[in-house]
């Protein structure tokens, strides 16, 4: 006990520049992003005083819900330093196969969309299995398959080609807000849940005499955490109030970074995409983990594509197709997750989404053409790709002595 | 030092890879609390032995026996049951986590919970424990929280050899632990080995740098192609003596292979 204690003294001073440099290099990504954000917010506010404005922001959250979501799973697979090409098709087919289901065999509405997730399930897995047993390039697989259920797309939804959605049950989780006092109820949920888990944390390390975070910076984390979900529902309840579907997009992000950060699993998802060679001969499973990332990438493309499906009303042959892989990929890479693997975070998914969300919005109130957006987003996404790749080209040159 | 029975001992074991013979009727030996250097020239067949202690390839004939017991290798998985721990060359680190995800690597503490899935890796022990092994071992790490990445490779090294004794092992093998270290470092590592012979562990170094085998080893074993060539106490024997084993060319005229090292027990 004492030597621990002694050793902890001892490296303290080292301790605050190791903080300052992952400040500076780490989480230096996310704080890059943010004040991205900022900025973006400030140029199309100044342009058109609309863009802030509590109706816009909450339509901003229902148009990234679904993209969000299949990123999630994307940030998995990019853990892993793979990519899977296949999740804007998948989340195409799931949601077709939720409408067929629900609209045209009269399924009860949950039962059709529990279908539509072990669909996306079962594809990832599937494609996972292909990739890790046989060795083919994920690139080559997942290209593969977003052929295929492009074409099993068009197969389910028949001649018609277009389903309409009319079930209560499932366009309610687009169209579905909580106002009032009852939003102020789940923002006091949250922030005590924050509190908790902040405290709880502490109190653990402190138990087993391990050196902990500093009162103060706790009440700097639980004040900022607090004060944006302060300001988040009383900006949405001046609208329509908290959006259901933010809340599903936040639960699936909260848990996901959970699951990536906080358990074994997601330590060996880390390990896997950091050096699969070591992480093999320290017996993990790396073909299992490989396959089980490819089955969330799937799923969560699934729920994806379900969430946008409710929000537009209806499946047709377009569901899945167009910018979305494209932009459900590129989110989570300049909100600073590693195409290299095993560097990133599920929040990336979030914050990417908020991002290219945000200049999609604002172009469309400024009335600009699809032809600047894309080039715009397109710029963007170069930006992050470089800035990532020289920060991987810093740490390798300082890295190793 | 060590007096007792072996802990590890091989007899006669042998190795053929197609037309080569790498391994040919090795005699090899390591007691708890001593620390052994392997040496030989390129292509001697140390790396083989290693592999083959270590269960990456199966002896072709020979006997193994550990801790007095007859043992069968065949496997990775039956070494470590056995307590037998390797450290390889290339370290086999993950460089974007931090030394206690490294430590762990495959063998989490998890906090006790319903399904593998939501089971929260107990991170507070877990640094607990890396701070009481790198202390006891004297490694001065600059945080258990840095990514391994960032540290030198000496630092590499020693979070290498620590995570090879989270498993308890009775026999460490260190695949040319000071190759590619500078001065400092390489004796930052020497003096880990030091402390892993007060352990009471059986430790096995193979290394091309007579130097560092000198400074760190009780017994110097000698391979010259796949065969004992000579084993010398560190301690009454000189470098040239080493050198002859290894090259076969002997100062006081020319060894045949294999039979007349000096001091052979």
């Amino acid at each position: 006990m004492s030597a621990t204690a002694t050793a902890g003294a001892e490296t303290q001073g080292s301790d605050r520049r190791e903080t300052l440099r992952r400040i500076l290099q780490g989480d230096l990504a996310s704080l890059r992003v943010v004040i991205g954000l900022a900025l973006i917010w400030v140029i199309f506010q100044s342009q058109n005083d609309r863009f802030l404005s509590a109706e816009n922001l909450t339509n901003l959250m229902l148009q990234i819900t679904g993209i969000a979501l299949i990123s999630i799973g994307i940030v998995y697979v990019l853990l892993l330093g793979e990519i899977d090409l296949s999740v804007g098709a998948v989340s195409g087919l799931a949601a077709a196969v939720m409408a067929v289901l629900n609209v045209k065999h009269g399924w009860n509405p949950y039962l059709a969309i529990a279908a539509a997730i072990a669909v996306g399930l079962a594809i990832g897995l599937l494609q996972g299995f292909l990739f890790s047993r046989f060795g083919v390039p994920s690139f080559v697989v997942t290209l593969a398959g977003l052929l295929a259920w492009q074409g099993a797309l068009l197969q389910v939804l028949g001649s018609t080609g277009s389903i309409n959605i009319t079930d209560p049950k499932i366009t309610g989780l687009a169209n579905t807000f909580y106002d009032g006092a009852t939003a102020w109820i789940l923002a006091a949920l949250v922030i005590a849940a924050f509190g908790a888990t902040l405290f709880l944390g502490h109190r653990r390390r402190v138990a087993a005499g391990l050196e902990a975070e500093s009162p103060t910076g706790m009440l700097v984390r639980f004040v900022l955490v607090a004060a944006v979900t302060i300001v988040a529902v009383a900006v949405l309840n001046s609208d329509r109030g908290i959006p259901l579907a933010l809340l599903i997009l936040l639960a699936f992000v909260v848990g996901m970074e959970y699951v990536a950060r906080r358990t074994a699993f997601g330590r060996h998802v880390f390990a896997v995409g950091g050096n699969a060679e070591a992480a093999r001969r320290a017996g993990i499973g790396v073909n299992r983990v490989r396959t089980v990332v490819f089955g969330i990438a799937g799923a969560m493309a699934a729920i994806g594509g379900i969430m946008i499906a409710s929000r537009l009303l209806a499946v047709n042959q377009g569901s899945g197709g167009s910018e979305l892989l494209l932009l459900a990929i590129a989110g989570p890479v300049i909100a600073g997750t590693s195409l290299f693997g095993g560097r990133g975070s599920v929040w990336t998914a979030l914050l990417g989404a908020l991002v290219i969300g945000s200049i999609s919005n604002g172009m469309d109130l400024l009335a600009l053409s699809s032809a600047v957006k894309f080039m715009v987003t397109g710029g963007v996404l170069l930006l992050a790709v470089i800035v990532d790749a020289v920060a991987r080209q810093q740490r390798q040159a300082s890295g190793r002595v | 030092m060590a007096t007792a029975a072996p802990l590890l001992e091989l007899k006669g074991v042998s190795k053929r890879f197609g037309p080569v013979q790498a391994l040919d009727r090795v005699d090899f030996a390591v007691r708890a609390g001593e620390v052994i250097g392997l040496v030989g020239d390129n292509g001697a067949g140390k790396s083989t032995l290693v592999k083959t202690i270590a269960g990456i390839h199966a002896a072709d004939g020979g006997a193994i026996s550990f801790e007095g017991r007859e043992a069968s290798i065949s496997k990775p998985q039956d070494a470590t049951e056995l307590g037998i721990a390797t450290v390889y060359q290339d370290l086999a680190l993950c460089d974007n986590l931090d030394v206690v995800a490294n430590l762990f690597l495959g063998r989490e503490e998890v906090s006790p919970g319903p399904g593998q899935v939501s089971r929260q890796l107990d991170e507070a022990r877990m640094e607990h424990q890396t701070g009481e092994l790198l202390s006891n071992l004297a490694v001065t790490i600059p945080s258990l929280r840095s990514e391994v990445g960032t540290l030198s490779g000496g630092q590499r090294q020693q979070v290498a050899v620590a995570r090879s004794l989270l498993g308890e092992p009775r026999v460490v093998l260190l695949d040319e632990p000071t190759a590619a270290l500078g001065v400092a470092q390489t004796a930052q590592v020497l003096q880990l080995i030091r402390r892993l012979r007060e352990r009471e562990l059986g430790v096995v170094v193979i290394s091309h740098n007579l130097v560092d085998v000198f400074e760190v080893a009780d017994r110097i074993v000698v391979l010259r192609l796949g065969r004992n060539a000579g084993e010398f106490d560190a301690e009454a024997t000189t470098e040239e003596h080493v050198v002859s084993a290894i090259t076969g060319v002997g100062a006081e005229g020319e060894r045949k292979n294999g039979e007349n090292g000096e001091e052979r027990r």
